[in-house]
């Protein structure tokens, strides 16, 4: 079966939670037990209707206080598709678990009140989504029972968004739906009471929609995760280098060299986990490799096709997010994850923080503050070798790690 | 030209052995936390696949409540052998002879809660730097909320409010002298997910999740097992069923469902129809709304 990965987003009260309730309960993924334990904490609370939102706020301080804190994760599965939903939280203080939910998904839900239209909100959710490049927008104009299912809101909301969306880079598709997760309009059954509306139901348009996922499939790239060494009788001289592939496609006697030694050599054979030889490792695939030559090489180490290197570099351009309420400085030091390499980071110079309701550039700011946005220059102690993140999501990416603290402060996307 | 999709099993298995080799690296030294339930089964699984051809690099942990399954104590050890992993077993009755904790009393005493402080001091003992569970994101709205890398502070306690993001591939798994992760890497498999991953691999299971006759009876909707662990109340009678479990856990908190599935073909199929959570019958859910973040809190599983 394939795997669908999409994110939502929307400020509070745009009712993201009861829409994904909504999905869950109408695809039958809820289970009794689970309904009548949301239906028992919906009478404590004094709610006219089950919540549905109930289901997937489950941190104690979020049914306190009505919101979603933290990205949470759902599944549900139809006969033509597995999803694996990123449930983000909308308000300002936590832009970044919309980042962290963005990140590995294809397709976002970008949630607008029909009563509200687009706001400063829904412009973030759009560039964030953008910025982490997920290409298939569905634009969901919900609540439309509380303006009499107008069509001349829905137009409105969707002609305000495309202006805005104009000003974003790369969009394959941006899909608007109305609908109304409360009472179910156009979530999974077509509803009636929008004559007007041509286009499918949302749970329809995931199941069919193309996105191709995200991988790169042009560009070999082997980031060398663990070394596998059996030193056992059988597989006495068996060296084996395990990793995830993050780019391209690789194949037994492809010529091969490594980063950062330089040294070529032929791949021998590929295993899949447990040891099945197999033709050809692509993206996401976790696969071990077997060389023809006895090479230095360690974990951070990256495995790539002769004639087609990825850049290799101690000076980079990023699009940072900010997460730490620690601001980020100029000169600060900072330590870096890319692949499976971590190297000391310096950031050199904080070009411009992007102002995100006008996507404007913000030139001369002396810092970068929680869930800010910005363009920075880095210098590391050991070379990345990356690829922009336009190109791969997975070799152009990173996280910084505060040294002291050892949180992380923040997500970075190679330009 | 190959369309290069994976299946979405392959998918998983793809992620979880990421995840297992990435905390071998970033780790000094983790263990696999097993119960003989078929979460961990199929962790274990996974790990024996990672690092082919060699063996498991790490320990296997089982937090023993000393109310189990024979069933399950015998899977446990031949898995084990089979797999050649080193098991490593943590007591519950040693905290309770050391007073670390207090046994509950009466006819819903369960040692669930007192696994959190036993396991505590097993990673206190061992110095394990990182614990890896077979949680499931799909399992209990607490669960929902856990990363891969989940960061316990000096007291084993989870922050959920305070959580590390995770991006992309990329985990970070640092740590202060005296804090340790848990690490899920079955984060985003579901029930079915599992069970059609057992079938794909042939996964042997305890013979436990499969329909048998069993002794038992009703207690607040669940069949629980007729024996020396549960006192049974005076209206609570015994009687023999044909019954399988869902889970499998400690004795006195596990329900059985009443179900003649009696191969993986047939559980799938109960799996698909049920319209009952896996974790329905589990007692210790049940103790109150955030029964599950409570414990987790604490540093439970």
């Amino acid at each position: 079966m394939d795997l669908l990965r999409f994110a939502t987003a929307g400020s509070v009260d745009d009712g993201k939670s009861t829409l994904i309730g909504r999905l869950l309960y109408d695809s039958k993924s809820i289970f009794e037990d689970q309904l009548l334990a949301m239906e028992e904490s919906s009478r404590r609370r004094g709610d006219a209707v089950v919540n549905l939102a109930l289901l997937t706020d489950g941190l104690k301080a979020e049914r306190e206080q009505g919101i979603t804190i933290d990205v949470a994760y759902r599944y549900f599965a139809t006969p033509r598709r597995k999803f694996i939903i990123a449930d983000t939280p909308g308000h300002i203080q936590y832009t970044r678990n919309m980042v962290t939910g963005a990140s590995t998904a294809d397709l976002a839900i970008i949630l607008v009140d029909a009563r509200k239209g687009v706001i400063e909100q829904t412009k973030r959710h759009a560039f964030v989504s953008n910025l982490l490049r997920i290409r298939h927008l569905v634009l969901a104009v919900n609540k439309m029972d509380l303006v009499d299912y107008s069509e001349t809101v829905f137009n409105d909301i969707v002609s305000s968004f495309y202006d805005f969306a104009s000003r974003l880079d790369d969009v394959a598709d941006i899909t608007p739906i109305p609908l109304s997760a409360l009472n179910g309009d156009n979530v999974v059954e077509k509803s009636d009471k929008m004559p007007w509306y041509q286009g499918s139901s949302l749970l329809y348009h995931l199941e069919t929609v193309y996105t191709g996922g995200t991988a790169n499939h042009v560009d070999a790239r082997f980031p060398v995760q663990w070394i596998i060494r059996p030193l056992s009788q059988e597989y006495h001289d068996f060296r084996g280098y395990a990793g995830r592939v993050a780019g391209g496609v690789f194949k037994p006697g492809d010529a091969v060299s490594v980063l950062p030694s330089g040294f070529s050599t032929k791949i021998k054979k590929i295993h899949l986990p447990g040891g099945k030889e197999i033709g050809e490792a692509f993206p996401p695939q976790s696969v071990v490799m077997t060389l023809e030559d006895e090479i230095d090489i360690s974990r951070g180490d990256m495995i790539v096709k002769a004639n087609n290197p990825p850049k290799s570099s101690q000076d980079v351009e990023a699009m940072v997010c900010w997460f730490s309420q620690k601001p980020m400085e100029q000169r600060g030091k900072y330590l870096l994850r890319q692949t499976s390499r971590e190297t000391k980071a310096i950031v050199q110079e904080l070009r411009y923080q992007v102002d995100i309701e006008t996507l404007h550039k913000k030139e001369g700011v002396p810092v970068l503050g929680m869930n800010d946005i910005g363009r920075i220059s880095l210098r590391t102690a050991n070379p990345l070798f990356h690829d922009s993140y336009r190109r791969n999501r997975l070799t152009g990416s990173f996280i910084l790690v505060d040294p002291g603290t050892h949180e992380t402060v923040a997500a970075g996307m190679i330009v | 030209m190959p369309n290069y999709q994976l299946d979405h099993l392959d998918h998983l298995e793809a992620e979880a052995v990421h995840i297992l080799r990435e905390t071998a690296a970033q780790f000094q030294n983790p263990a696999l936390l097993f119960s003989g339930g078929k979460d961990s089964i199929v962790m274990a699984h996974l790990a024996a696949k990672a690092f082919w051809p060699a063996k498991i690099p790490f320990l296997l942990l089982h937090v023993d409540t000393g109310h189990n399954f024979q069933e399950t104590l015998d899977y446990r050890d031949a898995f084990a052998e089979k797999l050649g992993a080193r098991l490593v077993i943590g007591l519950v009755q040693d905290s309770i002879d050391k007073g670390r904790v207090k046994e509950e009393k009466g006819p819903y005493a369960s040692r669930n809660k007192l696994q959190t402080v036993t396991l505590l001091d097993s990673i206190e003992e061992h110095k394990f730097d990182a614990c890896l569970g077979g949680g499931r994101r799909d399992e209990e709205k607490a669960r929902a909320k856990e990363r891969f890398f989940s960061h316990r502070d000096e007291f084993g306690q989870w922050d959920p409010k305070n959580q590390r993001p995770e991006l992309w591939n990329l985990f970070n798994g640092r740590y202060h002298p005296g804090e340790h992760f848990r690490v899920f890497p079955l984060s985003n498999f579901t029930e079915m997910d599992v069970w059609m991953y057992i079938q794909r691999e042939k996964i042997e299971l305890p013979s436990l999740y499969f329909s048998h006759e069993r002794e038992v009876f009703e207690r607040n909707g669940s069949l629980l097992a007729v024996s020396e662990f549960i006192p049974m109340l005076e209206n609570e009678k015994p009687e023999r069923k044909i019954v399988r479990f869902r889970t499998i856990g400690d004795i006195t908190c596990t329900g059985a469902v009443a179900s003649t599935a009696s191969n993986l073909e047939e559980v799938i199929a109960e799996v698909a129809a049920a319209r009952q959570t896996e974790r329905g019958t589990r007692s210790d859910d049940k103790r109150s709304e955030t029964a599950m973040e409570d414990r987790k809190r604490e540093g439970y599983f």
